[in-house]
């Protein structure tokens, strides 16, 4: 239903809107928008362990809620003035589209189609996944190949939706989808023993699995990976600028991460000699100039957000995933940041 | 408007005066097509300002336009479909067709068995039997009382409790009852069956003739030949002899465990149960409401009146009470009907994929958020004005005829 909330939304928008006159400022609606309103507004799950979930404290906790902050830090120099919304599978697009958020970032895939005809693009990947299938480990099965005949849960309007029916045809397999767009009602179903199988993306059946306590040991996550889900931050087509920050945010990130440079280290660093260094923290050039932006926006969202591993070790650490691929290039993973310079 | 529409009773005797058209203000009917221009211009020019500035804004947002995702692959799974499809080949806009026919699927299904509860209860609140009448009563104020969605979600949970398929309730080794739904043989159709069909249409057609010539005995002779016995040997009789002649096949296709689920015979998924029971059981309970009123709507006094003429009681209420009553039935009856219809769309909270599921599916897949409401829109209109043609008109068949 909040789907079409979203869209009727989307509708009233695109119809009554008329195109926002560039105002003197930034270059970037969207980041004037957000000064003006002294928020960013991000768009996530607020369901997701490791990703997106609210604490004991009501605080977000999480992957993506974490990488929201760090665009905050650098559009206005203080994580806190985030603000989360909510969004499920189905209307994070329209979100979006109809600027309801500035920023999505809720695991979602990157492909072509969603760059192609949304209106959307594409940031930065905060994690490479791919999609998995989380069983009972009493139903003895051990490979995905041994799914023939099986019901699957899985959300709709996702890309995985679209992978395990790809995967199936490929296999020559058969299988039942029950499709319920409501997270807690798909892992109920799952759970329930409605579904054989819960197929999302890998990291996603990691940390449900862990969130399941002492009864983690009777769920099985097969060691199948069937698709590339390169999960990404979306912007917005049509604001480059504001596309620039984000992506620039990640690169400093994981360029803190390169340097060795953390949140509880960084002013240590204030008087380094490496150029680098001293580029990223804005002590020399005008990096921050040319996004826009504070010459400090590197360094404030190092200090308040962390470097790329530490918000990895904060959040999915915990939930037993390892690193591999999502690793910092100098340590045989696919994260790596463009120079700034 | 030409003389040959005017009504004669109208023309013959006192004809209105003929005035040519006046272009002046003074003239009523100058003045009406005026104010008819205005406002159909300025109904368009409203309906093109939205049209033109969204489209400009569609295109300032980068988001693509127009139907020719219907032709695309679609390649997302669908669970339960009527009709045959593969995601591999098939287009979003069959995709949609089948969500069009599980809408219709739970909805005609709905409608019938609402009627028949409703109707039940409705009549059962009326009873002079106090445990009938109060449990009745109970029935209608706590199921018309909780938000539809919350009972929905409450059946789905419940039949979600079921057994697992390896431990499921089994009836006469046949049917199977578990958390996959109810597993029923089906039959395996041969010619027979189908004789045996035509057969039965035939026997209905008979009977229909044979009723209709025992109505006109009774209205020339007063006398009434039994209707029954050639009732049942041409509905039952007829229809069972040609299926015996022809060999009396029947095998059936019974369900088997096997792997993860059952094989064989036909499965009734627990999404689409839990909606048809959610459903029926809620609206029967507007039903029932609108049964009662419309049976108290006939004063005592015609009971009685017919009583005194000598009727039964069944045909007291079939020539009587029913068609008085049925003229304050109807028309409530259509909003149920539609109500029932457009409330299947909750079907997306517990998983059954009706056309909202299925139409939200793919506009989030081709991001085409308009094209797929505007589709969804349509087909509830069509529906619905459909549901409320055919009422409109069982509404003007059984009206009285008054003078």
């Amino acid at each position: 239903m909040r789907r079409l909330f979203g869209a009727a939304a989307l509708m009233a928008l695109v119809c009554l809107a008329v195109e926002p006159a560039y105002a003197q400022g930034s270059g970037s609606a969207t980041l004037d928008a957000a000064k003006a309103r002294g928020q960013v507004l991000c768009g996530m799950s607020g369901l997701v362990p490791g990703f997106s979930l609210p604490d004991s404290q009501g605080v977000m906790r999480g992957l993506d809620a974490d990488s929201c902050r760090a665009v905050t830090a650098a559009a206005l120099g203080d994580a806190a003035k985030v603000k989360f919304v909510p969004t499920t599978t189905q209307n994070r697009f329209t979100a979006l589209q109809s600027g309801e958020v500035d920023v999505l970032s809720r695991s979602t895939t990157w492909t072509l189609t969603r760059e192609g005809g949304l209106g959307l693009e594409f940031a930065w990947v905060n994690y490479y996944d791919g999609t998995g299938f989380l069983v009972k480990t009493a139903s003895g099965v051990k490979s995905a190949k041994e799914l023939d005949g099986a019901t699957i849960c899985v959300q709709p309007g996702t890309s995985t939706e679209l992978a395990i029916s790809d995967y199936f045809r490929l296999h020559n397999m058969k299988f039942t989808p029950i499709l319920i767009a409501d997270l807690p009602g798909i892992q109920e179903a799952f759970l329930s023993g409605r579904c054989d199988a819960y197929s999302t993306d890998a990291s996603q059946l990691a940390t449900f699995r862990f969130s399941q306590g002492p009864k983690a040991a009777d769920l099985l996550l097969l060691p199948d990976i069937i698709s590339k889900e390169p999960l990404g931050v979306m912007v917005r087509k049509g604001d480059d600028k504001w596309f620039d920050l984000v992506r620039w945010t990640f690169a400093a990130m994981i360029t803190a991460e390169e340097k060795g440079i953390t949140s509880e280290n960084i002013d240590t660093f204030m008087d380094s000699k490496d150029p680098d260094i001293r580029r990223l923290l804005g002590l020399e050039g005008d990096m921050g100039k040319q996004l826009g932006l504070d010459p400090k926006w590197a360094y404030n969202v190092i200090k308040q957000v962390g470097n790329f591993g530490e918000v990895w070790d904060r959040n999915i650490t915990p939930m037993g995933v390892p690193r591999g691929i999502n690793n910092i290039w100098t340590k045989g993973g696919l994260q790596y940041a463009p120079p700034i310079r | 408007m030409s003389d040959a529409t005017i009504d004669p009773r109208l023309t013959s005797g006192r004809a209105a005066p003929k005035r040519a058209l006046r272009l002046s203000w003074s003239d009523p009917r100058f003045r009406a097509i005026v104010w008819q221009v205005v406002i159909l211009g300025g109904v368009a020019a409203v309906a093109w300002y939205f049209i033109n500035n969204t489209s400009q804004n569609l295109a300032s947002r980068h988001i693509a336009t127009g139907f020719g995702f219907l032709d695309r692959t679609a390649g997302i799974p669908i669970g339960e479909s009527l009709i045959s499809y593969n995601p591999a080949e098939d287009t979003y806009g069959r995709a949609l067709l089948i969500g069009v026919l599980n809408t219709l699927k739970v909805s005609v299904v709905g409608v019938v068995l609402a009627t028949i509860l409703g109707t039940l209860i409705g009549v059962g609140r009326l009873s002079k039997n106090w445990l009938m009448a109060r449990l009745t009563a109970f029935y209608v104020e706590t199921l018309r009382d909780l938000p539809l969605l919350l009972q929905l979600l409450f059946w789905y949970t419940i039949l979600q409790d079921l057994p697992a398929p390896r431990d499921a309730m089994s009836i006469g080794g046949a049917v199977y009852l578990s958390n996959r739904g109810l597993k029923l043989p089906t039959l395996d159709w041969e010619f027979a069956h189908t004789a045996a069909l035509l057969a039965l249409i035939a026997g209905a057609a008979g009977t229909w003739l044979w009723n209709r010539h025992a109505r006109l005995r009774q209205e020339a002779t007063g006398e009434r030949p039994a209707v029954w016995p050639v009732a049942l040997g041409l509905l039952a009789g007829l229809p069972l002899l040609v299926w015996a002649v022809l060999g009396a096949p029947s095998h059936w296709d019974v369900p088997a465990l096997h792997g993860f689920n059952f094989q064989g015979g036909t499965n009734i998924s627990p999404e689409y149960f839990a909606l048809l029971l959610g459903l029926v059981t809620y609206t029967a309970g507007y039903i029932a409401e609108i049964v009662r009123s419309g049976i108290q709507a006939v004063p005592w006094g015609q009971w009685e009146a017919a009583s005194a003429l000598g009727l039964k009681r069944g045909a007291i209420l079939r020539r009587i009470v029913l068609p008085q009553a049925l003229r304050v039935i109807i028309p409530p009856m259509t909003s149920q009907y539609l109500n029932l219809t457009k409330n299947s769309s909750l079907a997306v909270a517990i998983g059954y994929q009706d056309l909202v599921s299925i139409a939200n599916t793919t506009l989030n897949q081709t991001g085409q958020a308009i094209e797929g409401i505007a589709v969804i829109m349509a087909v509830y209109l069509t529906i619905s004005l459909s549901i409320s043609l055919f009422m409109n008109w069982y509404n003007a068949h059984i009206a009285l005829v008054e003078r």
